[in-house]
């Protein structure tokens, strides 16, 4: 039923503007595939290129192995849900689901008995005379699946559906759409600027910006050993120390910053004389002193006490603000603002990687 | 026929520029999504769409005005000599307007009309303006919702009376035995009857009754989407009712007060109805001329050529307006 | 708070004015209409009576003219209906550049005045439907002339209630139903038309108004026919007969049934949008019940 998607060396320009810039990447028939990145970055074009709606300027889209070029939106094995939903509103529940079937020529009885059977998958049971207006916002989203996943497609693609949901649906949705991509078993691809979204459902994530894949990788992969100064940037929190590699050697590198040498894990092996930054995640520092070339000494500014943690926050390189998170059994005396103390952390956990373009707050 | 059958050409010409450029614009600023017209409706569809909207622009707007313009270009002939060696292509129907062809005088009596039907017009428009400014007004930012409704209800009933019953509804008033002579003689303002029609009152009048509601629409839509809270603002910065209205309201409705003023200026230069039944005996306006040419002396191409002139005209002075207050064609015709 | 209160009573008088000058002559005419002089007179008022309505029946010139008003209606819906909703669609669809040209040309008729519409449209139709005998004998009359002239400009008046109604049209509509393999046309027949069904309504009936009190093209264009307004016109101009208010009184009669009728439908479909709001809101609470 699950069909992989393949993108192979994929261009979108519009005029002079390249919206997708040679993107290659082999989705697995019936993964949970999510595009992450910041609005822009090129990752919707992806999506409607994979859906018909784009032809690429280079490259091709292979949907089960055969190639995509020339066929239209609706001759693809693909249904799309829509970033505003785009339900209806002139159908009822049942007539919004059943759409895909009537254009195809179904008769009554068989529109009703998939309305109804796709109306008990989204635990809607007998809500099919409903007009969409009479929906919650969370039912509306219901029925926008519901609709698309009707004409049975091999591929399931989803454009940011949760954003227009208030916090506590979207997490009880993230939950749902997992399960409902389990039961189905299509291929789901997912996207969104919302990381936690993305971390929570994916088998995998393909980082974008600036229409480049940055990275592609399960969850874990993507928040633990980001390649790029971007993806360690955009996904999490994260403190960057930007300089010049002094050491490097089995593995590691020291990287002398406004703050003094740094020691950290150097994954792709800088050479000494190169440029780098040296990445720290907030809950990876701690107050007060380590071992010498990973500690840093700053002044604090703000203290911002969260119930389950504290955010320390202390004067950073360019402007920026260093975080370090303090939970609550650390045991370290909170310093007040103004006062300068020093910082530490595990070199272990010091990541340095080339320069390059972070991610905008 | 030969001169007249130009006129078929034109369009063609027309046409085939206006596909050029769809082409040009096309290949300057490909775009991936960007399907062609065939693709977008279906074939059948696609060809339904296009058959009506040509005939509608060629044979129901361009190729009549065009050859109009052509037919006054021609001698008045009897149908028998047209297409014949007599009907050859000629500029006296323009020229008339300015020497009367009999007695070869200076023609200032036409003249005069257009003049007099211009700015005639154009008081009545200003007139309009300043009526239906304050409700307009009123309706869009300060009434409540279920005020406004009936306001609007009360505005549409009239809108749906025809000219010709509104104008004599206003005769009945204005006659020498109408209501108003009858109150005026019954306190004793005067003795004898005022000659409302026969002074143009009653026209100036008729024409301003007739085009109040075109103005209203669109000054109250113009207003409607102004942000109360820039009036609340002005307010709250100081500013006097009249300044509020003088720099806020008035510059946000330009292009609705531009598009009220030109329609109600056009339909009132092109009126009938009002110089027909509320004009005095001696008003001479410029469509009634154009009208006489055709049902009086029968001379097509002169009522042509001077149909002509005043489109012209009139679409000069609109353009020149439009120009001055800086508002575009495109703001203006919405 | 008393300078308020003169400022509010201003209001209150103008608005009074304003109406007063809208339906102050109405009113009079209407009162002619019940009044036995045959000036029409609102007074003295002599004596209460419907001979003038009577009157009005057995006019056949004006009903003869009403029936070729409602034939003509009927004939201006059948082309600028589906002419303006073509020419709003292709609209939509064309080049930036090209546009204004278009919008320019489609929109000259509703600047040009209704004199030089009829004119334009009589001298040119009377030379080609004269090209053969049989045109000439079917088509040239003043019917048929009556219907093209009052399209050419109530096509751009349906032009523009089509164009205000598709601005609101969320293109997504178009791209789901594609996506579910609708082809172009059924994306038309399906999602567009009905979402345009509401103006296709209000294009009728203003089309059909529009022609039917049209004068300035009409008196141009009828040739040696007549419809309501020119029989109105011929009467007007001959003198006055208190059977022309009785006709008013029916036309403002029909209209403010009209009016109210269409408030009450407006009404219902707005408490109807309240009630689904209303279950919206009860399905929202339901949801973030089961939630938590």
């Amino acid at each position: 039923m699950s069909a992989g998607v393949e993108l192979d060396h994929i261009t979108v320009r519009f005029g002079d503007f390249t919206a997708v810039d040679n993107a290659t990447l082999d989705i697995k028939g019936g993964e949970f595939f999510s595009f992450l990145g910041p609005s822009g970055c090129g990752k919707t074009t992806i999506l409607r290129t994979v859906s018909g709606f784009l032809e690429p300027s280079e490259g091709r889209v292979r949907i089960g192995g055969q190639d995509m070029a020339g066929i239209g939106p609706n001759k693809r094995p693909t249904a799309l849900i829509f970033q505003n939903l785009a339900l209806f509103p002139l159908m009822s529940v049942a007539e919004n689901i059943s759409y895909g079937l009537r254009v195809r020529g179904a008769g009554k009885a068989e529109r009703r008995r998939k309305a109804d059977e796709l109306l008990d998958l989204i635990a809607l049971p007998g809500q099919g005379d409903k007009l969409v207006s009479e929906l919650s916002g969370g039912q509306k989203q219901r029925v926008a699946i519901a609709r698309a996943l009707a004409v049975e497609p091999k591929v399931l693609l989803l454009d940011e559906p949760l954003s227009a949901l208030d916090l506590k649906l979207r997490q009880h949705m993230r939950a749902e759409l997992r399960a409902i991509q389990q039961k189905v078993g299509i291929t789901f691809i997912y996207i969104t600027h919302d990381q936690g979204e993305a971390l929570t459902m994916s088998d995998r994530i393909a980082v974008m910006s600036d229409g480049v894949i940055q990275q592609v990788g399960d969850g874990k992969a993507v928040y633990d050993q980001p390649q790029t100064a971007f993806v360690a940037s955009f996904v999490g929190e994260n403190n960057p120390f930007p300089g010049t590699i002094t050491r490097a050697e089995n593995g590691y590198a020291v990287i002398e910053t406004a703050f003094g040498p740094l020691r950290g894990r150097n994954p792709q092996g800088l050479a000494a004389g190169s440029r780098g930054i040296l990445f720290v995640r907030p809950e990876s520092l701690q107050l007060g002193q380590g071992s010498a070339d990973a500690t840093l000494s700053s002044t604090v500014t703000n203290v911002a006490f969260e119930g389950h943690m504290t955010h320390v926050y202390l004067n950073g390189q360019a402007k920026k603000e260093i975080i370090v998170t303090v939970g609550r059994l650390g045991g370290a005396a909170i310093p007040a603002p103004h006062t300068t103390t020093p910082i530490s952390y595990d070199a272990e956990l010091g990541l340095i990687l080339p320069e390059g373009m972070l991610a905008r707050e | 026929m030969s001169s007249r059958a130009i006129v078929f050409i034109i369009p063609v010409i027309v046409i085939a520029i206006f596909w050029l450029m769809a082409r040009r614009e096309a290949r300057r600023n490909p775009d991936p999504t960007r399907k062609s017209f065939f693709e977008r409706n279906g074939k059948a569809l696609g060809i339904v769409f296009i058959a009506l909207v040509a005939f509608w622009t060629l044979f129901l707007v361009a190729l009549p005005y065009l050859y109009m313009v052509v037919e006054s270009f021609h001698p008045a002939l009897p149908p028998t000599k047209r297409g014949g060696p007599d009907d050859v292509l000629t500029v006296a129907q323009y020229s008339s307007f300015v020497i009367n062809p009999i007695g070869d005088q200076v023609n200032w009596l036409h003249m005069k009309a257009l003049v007099f039907s211009i700015l005639v017009s154009m008081a009545v428009t200003f007139l309009n303006f300043c009526i239906c400014y304050p409700l307009a007004f009123y309706m869009a930012q300060a009434g409540t919702a279920q005020k406004v409704r009936l306001l609007m209800l009360g505005l549409i009933v009239p809108y749906w009376v025809n000219e010709i019953l509104r104008a004599f509804s206003l005769r009945l008033l204005l006659a020498s035995k109408g209501l108003i002579n009858q109150a005026l003689m019954g306190i004793g303002i005067t003795d004898a009857p005022i000659d409302f029609l026969g002074n143009n009152t009653g026209l100036y009048v008729g024409l301003s009754y007739a085009y109040l509601l075109v103005m209203m629409f669109p000054l109250y839509n113009a207003i409607e989407s102004l942000d109360k809270n820039q009036i609340e603002a002005a307010r709250d910065l100081g500013a006097p009712w009249w300044r509020i209205h003088w720099d806020v309201v008035i510059p946000y409705a330009k292009p609705g007060i531009a598009s009220g003023c030109t329609m109600v200026f056009m339909l009132s230069v092109g009126s009938l109805a009002a110089p027909q039944f509320l004009g005095g005996p001696r008003v001479l306006w410029f469509t009634a001329i154009i009208y006489d040419f055709f049902f009086q002396s029968f001379n097509w191409p002169r009522g042509a050529a001077y149909a002509f002139i005043m489109l012209v005209v009139c679409i000069a002075l609109v353009m020149g307006m439009l120009r001055l207050f800086k508002v575009s064609l495109g703001e203006a015709i919405k | 708070m008393s300078s308020r209160m003169i400022m509010r009573g201003m209001i209150g008088f103008y608005i009074l004015l304003f109406f007063g000058y809208l339906f102050g002559p109405l009113v009079v005419m209407s009162i002619t209409a019940f009044n036995t002089p045959s000036y029409p007179a609102a007074y003295p008022f002599e004596a209460f009576t419907l001979d003038w309505f009577v009157k009005l029946w057995n006019h056949r010139n004006m009903m003869d003219g009403l029936k070729n008003s409602i034939i003509i209606g009927i004939g201006v819906v059948a082309i600028s209906v589906p002419v303006g909703l073509a020419a709003s669609i292709i609209m939509s669809q064309i080049y930036h550049r090209a546009r204004s040209l278009y919008y320019l040309i489609t929109i000259s008729p509703l600047l040009t005045p209704g004199v030089i519409i009829g004119i334009s449209t009589v001298i040119f139709w009377r030379d080609v439907l004269s090209v053969t005998d049989v045109t000439r004998s079917m088509f040239y009359n003043g019917m048929v002339l009556t219907v093209l002239g009052q399209a050419s400009f109530i096509s751009a008046y349906c032009l523009l209630i089509f164009m205000a109604r598709l601005t609101r049209f969320d293109r997504a509509q178009e791209e789901a139903a594609l996506d579910l393999g609708a082809s172009y046309p059924q994306v038309f027949w399906h999602i567009l038309l009905p979402f345009l069904k509401p103006a296709v309504v209000s294009a009728i009936v203003i089309a059909f108004l529009t022609s039917f009190e049209n004068y300035n093209t009409t008196t141009f264009a009828i040739l040696a026919d007549k419809t309501l307004v020119t029989v109105l016109a011929g009467e007007v101009r001959q003198g006055t007969t208190p059977a022309l208010s009785a006709l008013a009184v029916i036309i403002i009669a029909i209209s403010v049934v009209g009016a109210v009728l269409y408030e009450v439908v407006k009404r219902r479909e707005q408490m109807q949008a309240e009630r689904a709001q209303r279950q919206a809101i009860l399905a929202e609470r339901g949801e973030v019940a089961a939630v938590a």
